[in-house]
């Protein structure tokens, strides 16, 4: 027991915590409105492309930076959107089957560039080996910092523009009857998808960054019927996700942190799933007997 | 001055015509039903008039300005089929979002728009259903947290897409009362409308629409059976057996 409080007296272990907390929480709050979007699968696309466009940028100057991924991330995401939405409207293949070819497409060209980086550079140092599966212990204090202003950001652009967001998820066409910009308004939610996924790809990795983003709110919406305490419920259970995936994977050394992180989200949905106080299958049963 | 014009307005979807050479202006304070077959276009019509659809040509004033500046004197109505209402919402929270565009950006509703908003919910029967999630409400009810939204919005000229779709008897009776309100403050109505059994009740301008506008006008002199025949062509055989069917269940 006190090899385990141990652990958590290490200042990077501190670190990594609050780092994987508000990383969980800006992901909850921001997967709300991309579930309700009904966009799941679509961030998950834009999650595998961002690990090209990470490469790309390390490639050219040969430096970890986070506004460089961040650049890099969002022109590739961008891309792989615009790809689907591209092969959906000219051809007569239908959404999901764009979505699965434009994922490994685009997976597969960055685990080309990444095996390239480490072959050729001093990738490994960079910790740029972990951006798949997503590695908490390779995490520096400098990493944790940029995480925490990068998750304290995107909640703060979330929060301002929760009541846009709202009507544009829940009626689009009203919300551009009344001048709101909407193109705007799903770019900006776009955005800050991106802005998650480029924060966390050191932590949780691009292949699973997705479900950090859907399983938290999806969890939550079993508890609430209120976007905003969803949104907030959301975040928290992300944050609990996170945080817990973050210790198990330090304290049980070498495990990926982005799986134990999923893995913890997923306990708490099956949770909710079942013992949810709005939806959940306990309270059905219970109503009907 | 006319209260909405429509001038050489054409739409199309996959480089099809779907709408050609509208042109038409609405009198202030007039209610018009918009009328047609079904595909001729009467729903893609109010969603190029209110700039939710690419336009191919045209253009659209309100009170002689051009549309984009009078965005704050329209209403609109969408049909109910067209959002999620497994929303996690309440009606309430529904009609303050008719309040946004006053509200302005950053901004939570205050004390006085959470009055408005109330207000409207009673105007259309709905009180007593403020805090009620919007997926527990049935089809009526939503549609009168619809209407009770752009009552919300204060508009003067107000689009709504097939309002009586579906609907009970008593939210029939909401519209026809809330219709008729406006008529009498002057405001000007333009609903998509498929009963041809109450037309006449209803409204007091008409728009034949197949396509291209067949007639515009008071309804006494374009609702006639010429026109309609021109407008329906051949189905008006099916078109008067529905006729049938309606009264039969009347």
């Amino acid at each position: 027991m006190s090899a385990f409080l141990d652990i958590f007296s290490g200042a990077n272990v501190q670190w990594v915590l609050i780092g994987s907390l508000l990383l969980g929480f800006a992901s909850g709050v921001i997967g709300s409105f991309v579930l309700l979007k009904k966009q799941s699968l679509i961030s998950d696309a834009m999650a595998h492309a961002a690990l090209p466009g990470v490469c790309i940028m390390y490639i050219i100057f040969e430096i970890k930076s986070v506004p460089l991924f961040l650049v890099g991330a969002t022109i590739t995401s961008l891309i792989a959107t615009h790809s689907i939405q591209a092969i959906i409207k000219h051809s007569r293949v239908k959404s999901d089957a764009a979505i699965g070819i434009i994922i490994s497409v685009f997976f597969g060209f960055g685990i080309v560039l990444l095996t390239y980086i480490q072959q050729n550079s001093s990738g490994n140092q960079a910790g740029l080996d972990s951006f798949i599966f997503g590695q908490a212990a390779s995490l520096v204090r400098s990493d944790v910092e940029l995480i925490t202003i990068g998750a304290f950001i995107l909640v703060i652009i979330t929060a301002l523009f929760f009541k846009e967001f709202k009507l544009t998820t829940f009626d689009p066409q009203f919300a551009q009857g009344i001048g709101l910009p909407v193109s705007f308004l799903n770019g900006l939610l776009l955005a800050l998808v991106v802005g998650v996924v480029v924060i966390g790809i050191q932590m949780v990795g691009v292949v699973l960054i997705a479900a950090l983003l859907i399983t938290p709110p999806l969890a939550a919406r079993y508890w609430t019927e209120n976007l905003g305490v969803m949104a907030i419920l959301g975040g928290i259970f992300g944050a609990l996700s996170g945080a817990s995936g973050a210790i198990l994977s330090t304290v049980m050394e070498n495990l990926p942190t982005g799986p134990m992180m999923v893995l913890s989200a997923s306990t708490i949905f099956f949770l909710s799933l079942l013992f949810g106080s709005k939806k959940g299958i306990a309270l059905k049963a219970v109503r009907q007997v | 001055m006319h209260a909405l014009s429509v001038n050489n307005l054409a739409v199309t979807y996959d480089k099809q015509p779907v709408l050609e050479n509208v042109s038409f202006a609405v009198p202030e304070g007039s209610l018009t039903g918009i009328i047609g077959p079904n595909g001729a276009g009467k729903s893609t019509l109010i969603k190029s008039i209110l700039h939710l659809l690419p336009t191919l040509s045209g253009n659209v004033t309100v009170f002689d300005e051009p549309y984009k500046q009078q965005k704050k004197l329209i209403g609109y109505v969408p049909q109910r089929s067209e959002v999620d209402w497994d929303f996690p919402t309440d009606a309430l929270d529904v009609v303050l979002m008719g309040r946004y565009s006053h509200i302005g950006w950053f901004k939570r509703a205050n004390r006085k728009e959470i009055e408005w908003a109330k207000t409207c919910l009673d105007k259309v029967g709905m009180a007593d259903y403020a805090n009620r999630q919007i997926s527990q409400l049935s089809g009526g009810q939503q549609q009168r947290v619809f209407l009770a939204r752009a009552l919300a919005q204060d508009a003067k000229v107000y689009f709504m897409d097939e309002p009586f779709s579906g609907v009970d008897a008593a939210t029939e009776k909401a519209i026809i009362k809330l219709m008729k309100e406006w008529k009498q403050e002057g405001k000007t109505v333009l609903v998509v409308h498929h009963d041809l059994q109450t037309v006449e009740d209803y409204f007091d301008h008409v728009l034949l629409l197949n396509k291209t506008p067949i007639e515009y006008g008071e309804t006494q002199k374009v609702f006639t059976l010429d026109n309609l025949e021109r407008a329906y062509g051949g189905k008006i055989a099916f078109l008067q057996r529905g006729t049938a069917v309606t009264q039969e269940v009347k």
